[in-house]
C-alpha cells in the first residue's frame, strides 16, 4: 500500500472531471484509487527503458480529407437534443465576461 | 520609479487559416453565418464522431513554418487538450503538443529599435472553438458553434521582444507573411489574427527573467499596444513595493484599460495532454516538404525587387504597395492591364489609402476590381474625364466597383472639349464677372482664378482646366 | 415451423426462397422478446413498429430481386452505444437517456445495407464500463442460462438476446474483452475484430484506441457472415483500416491440418477455474485429432496487461466522456446556480459509480506531474505486450485459451470488488492492447450448466484462421446452437406467436435498479 490519496487530491481530481462526490464518495473514491495505484504500479516491475510509447498500434498515417464543403445547414438537428435553447443557440448558465 | 526596467515579451499568435473547409469536417469556414448553420456532429462533439484531418491544414500549416525558417516535425501527431468551457464542444480541444508541425524558427523584424530576429519556438495545429455570447435579459450565455474547427496554426515566439513596438513589427511581419502565401486573410476584427501576450519585467542587466503573466482577448494592435503598457506597469509597480508577481492569466479589458486575473478555482489550467487517439500520426517525406515549398507564392521581399525592375517603380512606392498581398495584387494587374505603372501606384498610394482611412478598412477589405482601376486610368489619359471628375469616378469604384466607362457615360460626365460651346459658356461668365474681368484686364494675375472657377462650376467640371485658361486668356485679351 | 430455431443464415436462406417472410421471422424474434424481456432485459429499446416496417420494405427489396445479401431480412439487435438516426442512444446511461442522434454508426449502416431488420438496442454496462452488464442504469440483464447469474459484460445485453433468441444476431463492442467474455458467459459465438476493421464512426467511445466493434451469433457461420457484412473501410474514421480480403464466409472449411496452436501456460495456471480449464483442453484436443499442432509455451506479461489497460483505457474515458455536460444534449440537471456547478451537477448525477471511478482514476494519471509515470509507462508495456504476441505468432498460426477464468457469477457478486472482477478481463484484455482479432466460442458447460468459451486469438488480419478452426472445432463436435433451457421452461413453446401488441415503440424501459 504505498499509495496514498489526499483529500485535496480528491478534491483536486473532482475539479479536472468536474464530478461533485459525497464525502461518502469521496472516501470509496480515495480507496479505489489507492488499491488501482497500487496495482498499476506493479507495471513498474518492467524495465521500459528504450521502449517508445505506443499509442497506435498500426503503423497507418496520413489520412486526410479534402477541402471541400460536403455539409450544409443542419442547425435543427443539431440544436434537437440541446437541453436548453434560445435564439438558435445553445443555453447555458452565464460565463465569464 | 528608481530603477531601470526591462520588459520581456513573448507571443503566442494564432491564425485562422483560410481553407475553406473546418479542420476536421466538411463544415463551410465561411464567417458570419446565422448562428449554428455551419455545423455538423463532429464540430458540435455529437457523441459517436470522429475527427478527420483536412490536408489543407497540414499544407498551410508547413507553408507557415518554411516561410518563418523553421524546421517541420516530419512525423507529427495531435493531441488532446482537455478543459471544461461550453464554447469548446467536446470539452478538449484538439490540438498539437508533444510534436507541433513545425519548431525553431525566426522572423526578422524592424521597428523603431532597429532590425532583430523574433525567434519562433514552435507552431502547431489546431482547432478554434465556438463563440459565447451573453445574454443580458435572462443572465445567460448561448453557443453558437459556426467556428467551432475552424482551423488554427498558434505560433509561439521565444521571450526576444523589449516594446510593445516590437510587438507590433513582429505581428504585422506575421500578418504579411500569412496574407502573402495566402494561408490566411489575418483579419484582427473578425478575429483571424489574434495574439496571447506572455510579459515579465526585469531590472535592465538582469539575465534572469521575472515571473510571467499572460494577457488573453487582444483583438488589435491598439489593444495589445496598451495591455502592453498597462500590464508593464502594474508589474512594476508590485515590484516597487516590494511585492510579488503571480504567473497567472489575465484579461485585458480594452474598455476599462485595465486587465483583470481570470483564475478561479474551478479553472485548475491542468490540461491532460495526451495523444489524440482518434487520429493517426502525419508523416512529412522530404518530397512533400520540397513540393510545398516550390509551391510557396512569392514573397514580399521578392516582390519588392521584381516590381521595381519590371515596373519601373521607385522604392518607396514598391515598399507602399507590397505592404500588404491584397494591395501587391491590385497593382500588378491593374499596372499590366493599363501599362502605366506609375499611375496605378499613385492611384494606390493616394486615392485608396485616403478612402480605406475614411471607411476604417483595411487592404484585405479592398473589392474593386484592376480592370476598372486600369480603365480610369486611360480614360483620364484620353482626356475623356478631367482628374477631379476622376476623382470622384473613383470614389465609385472604390465602394461599388463600377465599370468607369459605362459610369462617365451614364452620367454624362465626359469633358467638354467642343471649343465653340465652351466659348459661349466663357464669354457669359465674362459677361456676368465685370469686376474680376477689369481686375485681370488691370494686372491682377490671380482674378483669372475666379472666372476659370464659375467657368469649370458652370461646366459641371466636364471641361479641361487647360483648354479653359487657354480660352480665358485669349478671350480676355480682346 | 421453428422460425427461432434457425441459425441467420438459415433463416436468411429460407426468406430468400420465400419459405419464410421478412415480417413472419421479425414478428417471430419480437414474440419471443415479449416473453423474454421481463425476465431476461437484454434490450433497453425494443422496436416492434420500426422493426415491421424495416422488414415490409426489405421483404419487397428481395421480391424485386433488389436483394440477395444472405442475411436480407434476418433480424437483429445492436448494442446501445452504437448510433442509429432518431432512436434512442442511451449507453445504458442517465446522462444520455433522452438523446436520440442525428447519425447512424457507419456499422449498422452495414447491417442496414445487408438488408438486417434491426429490433432494437440492447442493454450493457454503462458506456460499455463492466464485466457483468450490472452497471446499467436500465437494470441488469439476466443470464438465460441460469437468471440467478448475469450474462457477462459490458455486451451482456447483446449476448443474452442471440442466446435468448430475442434476435439472430447482435453488434457488441469490444474494448477489454465485452463481447468475448459476454460470448462465453452466454454460450454464443462472438468475435473482437482486428482494430481498425469495423469502422468506430457512431459508436460512442469509451477507450478509443481499443474500442472494437464485432459480432454475436448463434454459431461460427453466422460469426463469418455478420462480420463479412459490417466490416468495411470508413473515411469517417481515420483508425479504419482498408483491408484487402472482406471474404470471411471462404474461411469456413473444416480444415486444421497443419495449423499451429499455441496455448499459453500463463493462461492455464493459477486463478483459473478448474472446469473451465478441462473444458479448453477438452476442446484443444478435438483440434489436435483434427491434425492441428497443439503445443504449450510462454506468452509472457499477461499479469502486466490488466493495470496497463485499466490505466489507458480509463485515461481515455475520462477525455471521451467530458462532452457529457449538460450543454448541448442528455440529461442535465434540474437546479444549478452557475456553470460549473451545472457541469459537476449534471455529471455527478447523470453517471453510475463504475463510470465515475473511471473518470477519477483517468484524470488522476493523465494530471500534470503523473502522465509519464502512469499513462507514458502504460503506453511502453503496451508496446511491450505487443511484442510478445509478435514473438508468439512467429511460430503459431493462432493461441488457444479459455475467454474467462469462470463461468458467469452470480448477480450482485462483482462491483463489491471492482478490482477483483477487472482480473476476469486477464486473458481478453491483452488482445485489445495489441489490436489483435480474437473470438470465443462455446465449447461445453460447466457443472451448474453454465456455458464456457474457447478463446482464440490470431495475430493481425488473421480472422480467416480463427473462423477456420473454430468452424472444424464446430463440425467435429457437431455443436449447433442450444436453447438455454430456462427460457424454455419460463416462455414455453412460443415460438412464432404474434405477441408484440404491449411493447412500447422507441421508449426506454423505466429504470429499475439504479
Amino acid at each position: 500500500m504505498a499509495n496514498r490519496i489526499s483529500d485535496e487530491t480528491i478534491e483536486y481530481v473532482g475539479i479536472l472531471a468536474k464530478l461533485e462526490l459525497s464525502d461518502q464518495e469521496k472516501e470509496a473514491a480515495k480507496a479505489d484509487m489507492e488499491k488501482m495505484l497500487d496495482y498499476i504500479d506493479t507495471l513498474n516491475e518492467l524495465d521500459t527503458s528504450g521502449i517508445e510509447p505506443m499509442s497506435h498500434v498500426f503503423q497507418v498515417s496520413n489520412v486526410f480529407r479534402e477541402d471541400v464543403v460536403t455539409n450544409g445547414d443542419n442547425r435543427e438537428e443539431i440544436l434537437a437534443n440541446a437541453p436548453q435553447r434560445k435564439d438558435d443557440c445553445f443555453k447555458v448558465p452565464r460565463t465569464i465576461g | 520609479m528608481t530603477k531601470q526596467y526591462e520588459t520581456v515579451i513573448g507571443l503566442e499568435v494564432h491564425i485562422e487559416l483560410s481553407t475553406k473547409t473546418k479542420i476536421f469536417c466538411g463544415c463551410s469556414t465561411e464567417f458570419g453565418g446565422a448562428p449554428n448553420t455551419h455545423t455538423c456532429p463532429v464540430c458540435t462533439g455529437m457523441p459517436g464522431t470522429l475527427p478527420v484531418l483536412n490536408r489543407q491544414v497540414v499544407e498551410y500549416a508547413m507553408a507557415l513554418g518554411l516561410a518563418t525558417n523553421c524546421r517541420i516535425t516530419q512525423v507529427c501527431k495531435f493531441d488532446r487538450k482537455n478543459y471544461f468551457y461550453p464554447d469548446n464542444p467536446q470539452n478538449y480541444q484538439i490540438s498539437q503538443l508533444y510534436l507541433p508541425i513545425a519548431r525553431d524558427g525566426y522572423v526578422e523584424i524592424e521597428s523603431g529599435s532597429g532590425k532583430k530576429k523574433v525567434r519562433i519556438h514552435e507552431m502547431h495545429m489546431e482547432e478554434d472553438a465556438g463563440k459565447l455570447v451573453h445574454d443580458e435579459w435572462d443572465d445567460t450565455s448561448l453557443v453558437d458553434y459556426n467556428r467551432s474547427g475552424v482551423p488554427l496554426v498558434e505560433i509561439v515566439s521565444e521571450p526576444d521582444m523589449r516594446s510593445a513596438d516590437e510587438v507590433i513589427a513582429y505581428l504585422e511581419k506575421l500578418r504579411m507573411i500569412a496574407q502573402y502565401l495566402g494561408v490566411s486573410d489575418c483579419k484582427l476584427q473578425e478575429g483571424s489574427m489574434r495574439a496571447d501576450v506572455n510579459l515579465s519585467v526585469r531590472e535592465a542587466g538582469t539575465e534572469t527573467f521575472g515571473t510571467r503573466t499572460e494577457m488573453k482577448n487582444l483583438n488589435s494592435f491598439k489593444a495589445i499596444a496598451h495591455a502592453i503598457e498597462g500590464e508593464r506597469e502594474r508589474q512594476i509597480e508590485l515590484l516597487e513595493a516590494g511585492k510579488e508577481v503571480v504567473q497567472e492569466t489575465r484579461r485585458w479589458d480594452d474598455n476599462k484599460e485595465h486587465s483583470y486575473a481570470m483564475r478561479s478555482k474551478e479553472d485548475a489550467q491542468d490540461y491532460r495532454y495526451f495523444p489524440e487517439p482518434d487520429l493517426v500520426p502525419i508523416v512529412i517525406s522530404d518530397e512533400w516538404i520540397a513540393e510545398v515549398r516550390s509551391r510557396q507564392p512569392e514573397l514580399r521581399s521578392e516582390k519588392l525587387e521584381r516590381y521595381k525592375r519590371e515596373f519601373d517603380i521607385p522604392q518607396y512606392d514598391a515598399e507602399i504597395i507590397t505592404e500588404s498581398k491584397k494591395m501587391a495584387d491590385l497593382f500588378e494587374a491593374a499596372a499590366t492591364t493599363c501599362g502605366k505603372p506609375k499611375k496605378v501606384a499613385n492611384w494606390l498610394m493616394v486615392e485608396t489609402l485616403r478612402l480605406m482611412k475614411e471607411h476604417g478598412m483595411e487592404a484585405e477589405d479592398l473589392s474593386f476590381s484592376p480592370a476598372n482601376l486600369a480603365k480610369l486610368i486611360d480614360l483620364v489619359d484620353a482626356g475623356t474625364i478631367n482628374s477631379s471628375v476622376a476623382k470622384k469616378v473613383f470614389e465609385k469604384i472604390f465602394t461599388d466597383d463600377v465599370d468607369p466607362e459605362r459610369y462617365v457615360e451614364e452620367n454624362g460626365l465626359k469633358m467638354v472639349n467642343d471649343e465653340g460651346a465652351l466659348k459661349e459658356v466663357i464669354e457669359k461668365v465674362i459677361a456676368s464677372n465685370p469686376q474680376a474681368a477689369a481686375d485681370y484686364k488691370g494686372g491682377k494675375e490671380k482674378a483669372l482664378g475666379a472666372l476659370m472657377g464659375q467657368t469649370m462650376r458652370a461646366m459641371k467640371g466636364k471641361a479641361d482646366p487647360g483648354i479653359v485658361t487657354r480660352m480665358l486668356k485669349e478671350l480676355l485679351k480682346d | 415451423m421453428d422460425i427461432l430455431g434457425l441459425t441467420a443464415l438459415e433463416l436468411g436462406e429460407k426468406i430468400q426462397k420465400r419459405e419464410i417472410s421478412a415480417r413472419e421471422a421479425a414478428e417471430a424474434a419480437l414474440a419471443q422478446a415479449q416473453l423474454a424481456e421481463p425476465v431476461i432485459n437484454s434490450y433497453v429499446t425494443l422496436d416492434p413498429e420500426g422493426a415491421l416496417k424495416q422488414a415490409d420494405e426489405i421483404q419487397k427489396m428481395i421480391d424485386a430481386g433488389d436483394l440477395s445479401s444472405p442475411l436480407a431480412g434476418v433480424p437483429v439487435a445492436v448494442k446501445d452505444n452504437m448510433c442509429i438516426r432518431d432512436k434512442l442512444t442511451t449507453c445504458s446511461s442517465k446522462i444520455l437517456s433522452n438523446f436520440k442522434p442525428a447519425y447512424t454508426a457507419e456499422a449498422v449502416r452495414n447491417l442496414q445495407k445487408a438488408g438486417m431488420v434491426i429490433l432494437g438496442k440492447t442493454n450493457m454496462d454503462e458506456f460499455a464500463m463492466g464485466s457483468t452488464t450490472e452497471t446499467s442504469y436500465y437494470g441488469p440483464t439476466k443470464n438465460p442460462h441460469d437468471t440467478a447469474h448475469v450474462p457477462g459484460g459490458s455486451s451482456g445485453g447483446s449476448c443474452a438476446a442471440v442466446a435468448a433468441q430475442e434476435c439472430f444476431g447482435a453488434l457488441g463492442s469490444d474494448t477489454g474483452g465485452s463481447i468475448r467474455q459476454p460470448s462465453s458467459f452466454c454460450g454464443v459465438v462472438g468475435m473482437k475484430p482486428t482494430y481498425g476493421t469495423v469502422s468506430r464512426y457512431g459508436l460512442i467511445a469509451y477507450g478509443s484506441s481499443l474500442d472494437q466493434i464485432g459480432p454475436v451469433t448463434k454459431d461460427v457461420a453466422d460469426c463469418a457472415a455478420f462480420l463479412e457484412a459490417v466490416a468495411s473501410y470508413d473515411a469517417k474514421d481515420s483508425t479504419s483500416i482498408r483491408r484487402d480480403d472482406y471474404r470471411f464466409c471462404e474461411a469456413l472449411t473444416d480444415d486444421v491440418k497443419g495449423m499451429k496452436i499455441g496455448i499459453p501456460r500463463d493462461y492455464m495456471g493459477e486463478g483459473l477455474d478448474s472446469e473451465v480449464r478441462e473444458a479448453v483442453m477438452a476442446a484443444a484436443k478435438v483440434l489436435e485429432e483434427k491434425g492441428a499442432v497443439i503445443e504449450e509455451f510462454d506468452l509472457g506479461l499477461v499479469k502486466y496487461a490488466i493495470p496497463a489497460y485499466y490505466t489507458i483505457a480509463s485515461a481515455e474515458a475520462s477525455s471521451n466522456l467530458e462532452r457529457f455536460d449538460g450543454v448541448k444534449y442528455g440529461y442535465r440537471t434540474a437546479e444549478y446556480e452557475e456553470l460549473h456547478n451545472m457541469y459537476k451537477k449534471t455529471r455527478s448525477e447523470g453517471f453510475g459509480a463504475e463510470v465515475k471511478r473511471r473518470i477519477m482514476l483517468g484524470s488522476f494519471v493523465l494530471s500534470s506531474g503523473y502522465y509519464d509515470a502512469y499513462y507514458l509507462k502504460a503506453l511502453r508495456v503496451k508496446a511491450l505486450i505487443k511484442k510478445a504476441f509478435d514473438s508468439a505468432f512467429e511460430k503459431y498460426d493462432m493461441i488457444l485459451g479459455p475467454a474467462a477464468p469462470t463461468t458467469a457469477p452470480e448477480l450482485g457478486k462483482s462491483l463489491s470488488d471492482p478490482l477483483k472482477m477487472y482480473l476476469g478481463d486477464i486473458y481478453t484484455i491483452s488482445v485489445n492492447l495489441a489490436g489483435l482479432p480474437g473470438m470465443s466460442v462455446p465449447v461445453g458447460k460447466d457443472s451448474r450448466g453454465l456455458p464456457v468459451g474457447m478463446q482464440l486469438i490470431g495475430n493481425v488480419f488473421q480472422e480467416k484462421k480463427l473462423l477456420r478452426a473454430a468452424y472444424a472445432y464446430e463440425c467435429a463436435t457437431g455443436k449447433q446452437f442450444e436453447q438455454p433451457a430456462q427460457i424454455k421452461t419460463a416462455c414455453g413453446n412460443s415460438a412464432g406467436e404474434n405477441r408484440v401488441e404491449n411493447v412500447q415503440a422507441d421508449t426506454a424501459k423505466e429504470a429499475h435498479q439504479v
